[in-house]
């Protein structure tokens, strides 16, 4: 075989690959551009105007949105809430998935299996007995107790991505760390952590934006306007019958730039562990 | 020897078991406190026939479950999220480890890529809703299409595929499998990249070094590696196509006749629509156990295939 | 800040749904502080669904708020005051011989308004205040119709029907309304059935008296199988939902609409040059006028165990006043629930205020149909329109969950 054969065959398949990657690709750009276009509207012209650059740019829609559904308090509420239920269920999952997958106890695999079983079994009416068991907790209205509820909601989910991690990782490092007279916590913290960076970021990608878009579990246990996420601002453009399209657009457009940026930056560590594996 | 330092030994296994206890202490109490109770309470309420409100519950035994059996329309909204999981499994996973296989290598362009793929499933569904409802509306306004996909059929002359997408029995529900198979895939593909990304380099250099092709090292080293992966990707695909709903609420409304009736849309129908509460934690339980029975059946084929 | 579980003195705490009314709302509750100096709490918890889940578990807790709102059907209200988590506002209404009662549209009261030997067994009274009024009608888009040399708007069914082949030529469409939810399509329906058999026989029909299979509830399928004939609804209107209906007419894709009182503000919000007039539905038994559903937009209640029972019934008193109201309606384009608030409203409006006179709702009829029955009546309109299914045969499906509805009950109340 010729290079310049090789060559052209290596050629002709990478252009189909991007061709199918860019097709792909686009079909996922399209609704952001939409949406950001969408933002610079009015209500009238929103559903008239055909072209993808609007005709007269409206960038006061998004101070609007942002000062009309009072978005700076419920900002504040929702980093809070993100990062406390995203840590809280990364430390604890990771133990629990760590346990599981490594460490070996009576009714090891029978807790490991109710916690997937819990997966699966939606509980439609269960906000009736949460909010009782809360209330008597004195729990409701607090953000103690919406941030537990919102752990225990991302846990099983989080503890099985982790464990299918730990199981497909080598344990040789682990071994050599255990020889060497480390603790089982520090193993875990300085060995096996590291090493599961990757299934580490796809859980806090995960939970980051499960917790940014709740609105269900807020609207239930939270009363206060003062302890509201984010969602809550956005109801404000969602009336019982009108919709205020453009704000709502804006609106949509402000919440999900924060998702955008925790995902750019945990997906690096996805890569990363493309070194880490390396050096192991 | 072991025998010589017995009752040390075990008192050292039995702090290490109980140590290791401690690992999964604050998981297991979150959850006793938060899963646990409500799901004794549910099982309780689904022997009930209760309207959500009064203070008097009556208990029927295990009349709601007689009554599912015989619900048709139950059954079949579980056809038909079995529809759009099967799509989702096939069309939506291959598409997504397709997606992560490039990405995986040393490609132009990648890290773009790596993040427009992400983006489908950050979006709201108001968002998606609005836009599938643009592309897919069948109505004419002044004798033309105005969906974007109608238009598109008259512009290349492929009139006699012009269609009510949304309100035929035939594509409805197709439709909305698909729609979820695109929003959905930018998980499995970010799952799968990290998968393919915890694959230890060496095993392909060695790989290399021993003269394996391309499609070989595919073969023997990516998919054996793999396969933990893809049976988790599978089981949270099942689990998140069975559930879909807002999806369906977004495009469809409350449904076109019984078409496109989903589990959790009928669970809902049952508790807010009919106000029988006990009744839906019925389906409720019912749903979780198909879901289970169908997810642990996997593992075990998984589990055989991984063996031979 | 004050919750639920605070009993502060002076401060009465409000759970409400309306997204669009929270900013006027606050406006109230500040004017009220000023005039009173007591403190109204306005919370707003959306979309509707979640919120309904909230008044129900906050009722297991018992910890509801002093004013709140019941979402649904009559049966749920019934269960809320059965339980004790309404207060019996009869006795304050009555006061200064009834002056509040007067005050308000007998019509959005009577939503609220339990009668003697009401099947729910609720004690009679009033136990809800109503703070807007809405009906639901059908609306012609002038400039369409002139389009296609159309004067004025079809009465009867029949001329409806000619007008709709006519814009159809020139490539008009008909009807167009949110029928992917049950409920409007239920409304219709309703409103015909009203039109071709009257009350009497509807209620005889949910009573198990009569059969769908009649031949009046058959005319009453059949006018879905004539509108599906003659082309006569939007494409795709079984799967939209209303507010996709809304944006079409707003945008001129069709001539005609079925939609509430409300579409005012949201088609002044998406097209303010929309040039569009108010008609009922046009009638097929000449003999008999059209009815439409309407009543009370929405209704508050205050809760029976509330410790600031009184400052809450006060405070909703102030709420329906004329002034009040007035302010309500112009600043939300509804209709107010205070007869002498009706003066500053926009043409539009006034036109939908006409026809409360014809307005009836399921809230204040007798009988009310079984859920189940309701659903497979709705869905098998559906399954008309998309031509799956005859008249017939949806009669036919309709009377079998009706039999098996009331076997149901039967057995469950021999076993009491």
């Amino acid at each position: 075989m010729s290079i310049n054969r090789y060559k052209i065959t290596k050629t002709i398949s990478s252009i189909f690959v991007h061709t199918f990657l860019m097709a792909v690709a686009m079909t996922c750009l399209f609704p952001f551009i939409w949406m950001f276009r969408s933002a610079l509207m009015t209500n009238q012209t929103i559903f008239v105007d055909k072209g993808l650059i609007p005709s007269t740019i409206h960038f006061q829609n998004f101070y609007l949105a942002w000062t009309k559904g009072g978005f700076g308090m419920y900002f504040i509420n929702s980093v809070v809430y993100t990062v406390c239920v995203v840590f809280g269920i990364v430390l604890i999952s990771s133990l629990a998935a760590y346990a599981f997958s490594r460490l070996k106890f009576p009714g090891s695999n029978f807790l490991f299996y109710m916690f997937l079983a819990a997966m699966m079994i939606p509980l439609p009416g269960s906000f009736v007995p949460l909010y009782v068991l809360m209330n008597k907790l004195h729990l409701v209205n607090t953000r103690i107790g919406y941030i537990l509820c919102m752990i225990n909601v991302g846990l099983s989910l989080s503890i099985y991505i982790m464990k299918t991690f730990f199981d497909k990782m080598p344990s040789a490092l682990e071994d050599a760390a255990r020889i060497d007279g480390c603790s089982k916590l520090g193993i875990w913290l300085h060995v096996a952590l590291p090493l599961a960076r990757p299934a580490i970021a796809v859980v806090v990608i995960f939970n980051t934006l499960n917790v940014w878009n709740e609105y269900i579990l807020a609207m239930l246990l939270l009363n206060d306007k003062s302890l509201m996420p984010l969602q809550r601002g956005l109801m404000v453009f969602q009336g019982t019958h009108s919709v205020d399209y453009p704000l709502l657009m804006a609106g949509l457009t402000i919440t999900v730039a924060p998702v955008v940026l925790v995902y750019l930056f945990m997906q690096k560590h996805i890569i990363k562990g493309l070194t880490a594996g390396a050096v192991g | 020897m072991k025998n010589r330092v017995f009752d040390k030994f075990s008192f050292l296994e039995f702090k290490g078991v109980a140590e290791n206890y401690l690992f999964i202490l604050p998981a297991v109490v979150i959850f006793s406190i938060f899963y646990i109770y409500p799901f004794f309470e549910i099982l309780n309420l689904s022997m009930h026939e209760w309207n959500g409100i009064s203070l008097a519950r009556d208990f029927i035994g295990l009349g709601n479950f007689k009554e599912i059996m015989q619900d048709k329309v139950w059954w079949s909204s579980i056809g038909h999220a079995g529809y759009i999981t099967l799509i989702a499994l096939t069309f939506q996973n291959m598409l997504a480890f397709a997606l992560a296989l490039s990405c995986d290598r040393d490609i132009r362009m990648r890290k773009f890529y790596r993040i427009v793929f992400y983006l489908p499933p950050v979006l709201s569904e108001v968002v998606v809703g609005l836009i599938w409802q643009w592309i897919l509306n069948s109505g004419m306004q002044s004798g033309k299409p105005i969906g974007l996909l109608n238009y598109f059929l008259t512009k290349v002359h492929l009139n006699h595929l012009v269609h009510n997408w949304l309100s035929d029995p035939d594509t409805a529900l197709t439709c909305i499998a698909v729609v979820h198979s695109w929003k959905g895939f930018g998980w499995g593909f970010i799952i799968l990249l990290a998968g393919l990304q915890t694959i230890d380099r060496q095993l392909y250099e060695a790989a290399h070094v021993d003269g394996a092709g391309v499609f070989s090292t595919f073969k023997n080293i990516t998919v054996p590696m793999m396969v933990p992966v893809f049976v988790m990707v599978m089981i949270l695909t099942i689990l998140g196509s069975m559930q879909v709903f807002v999806l369906v609420l977004s495009m469809v409304g409350q449904g076109l006749v019984y078409h496109t009736e989903v589990p959790v849309t009928r669970i809902l129908a049952s508790m807010t629509g009919m106000s029988r509460f006990g009744y839906a934690c019925a389906q409720g339980i019912v749903f979780g156990l198909i879901l289970m029975i169908g997810s642990f059946m996997l593992n075990k084929i998984s589990k055989k295939a991984k063996q031979e | 800040m004050g919750c639920s579980q605070g009993n502060q003195a002076n401060v009465v705490n409000i759970w409400h749904w309306m997204t669009d009314r929270q900013e006027v709302f606050v406006e109230l509750a500040e004017q009220y502080k000023e005039q009173t100096g007591i403190e109204v709490n306005f919370e707003l918890y959306a979309p509707s669904d979640e919120y309904s889940k909230k008044i129900v578990a906050a009722a297991q807790a018992r910890v509801l708020p002093d004013i709140y709102g019941i979402l649904g059907e009559k049966k749920k209200r019934a269960a809320f005051i059965n339980s004790g988590f309404v207060a019996d506002l009869t006795e304050s209404f009555n006061a200064s011989e009834g002056a509040w009662e007067k005050s308000l549209f007998e019509k959005a009261l009577n939503v609220n308004r339990f009668k003697e030997d009401n099947i729910y067994n609720v004690k009679p009274g009033i136990y809800g205040v109503p703070i807007d009024v809405t009906n639901i009608q059908m609306l012609y888009n002038k400039d369409l119709l002139t389009k296609a040399g159309i004067k004025g708007y079809p009465k009867t069914f029949a001329q409806f029907i000619k007008n709709i082949s006519t814009l159809n030529r020139i490539g008009i469409e008909g009807l167009v309304s949110g029928w992917g939810e049950t409920w409007m399509v239920d409304c219709f329906a309703s409103n015909y059935a009203f039109n071709i058999m009257g009350e009497e026989k509807i209620m005889a029909t949910y009573r198990g008296e009569v059969p769908y299979t009649d031949e009046d509830w058959i005319k009453v399928f059949n006018i879905f199988k004539v509108l599906r004939k003659n082309n006569a609804l939007a494409k795709g209107i079984v799967a939209k939902g209303n507010k996709y209906a809304e944006q079409d007419f707003a945008l001129g894709r069709a001539a005609f609409a079925f939609n509430g009182s409300w579409c005012v503000n949201v088609y002044n919000d998406m097209n303010q040059d929309l040039n569009y007039g108010v008609m009922l539905p046009p009638v097929i038994n000449e003999e008999r006028p059209m009815s439409i559903w309407g009543g009370a937009g929405s209704s508050f209640v205050v809760n029976g165990i509330s410790e600031n029972k009184q400052q809450a019934i006060d405070f909703l008193k102030w709420l329906t006043a004329k002034d009040q109201q007035a302010f309500l309606s112009k600043k939300t384009k509804n209709l107010p629930a205070n007869r002498y608030a009706l003066s500053a409203i926009p043409e539009i409006l006034s036109q939908f205020a006409s026809a409360m006179d014809e307005t009836t709702h399921p809230s204040i009829w007798k009988y009310n149909e079984n859920p189940l029955v309701s659903e497979t009546f709705d869905k098998g309109i559906q399954s008309i329109i998309i031509g799956e299914k005859t008249p017939e045969e949806v009669a036919q499906a309709v009377q079998e969950v009706k039999v098996r509805e009331i076997e149901k009950v039967k057995k469950r109340s021999m076993r009491q």
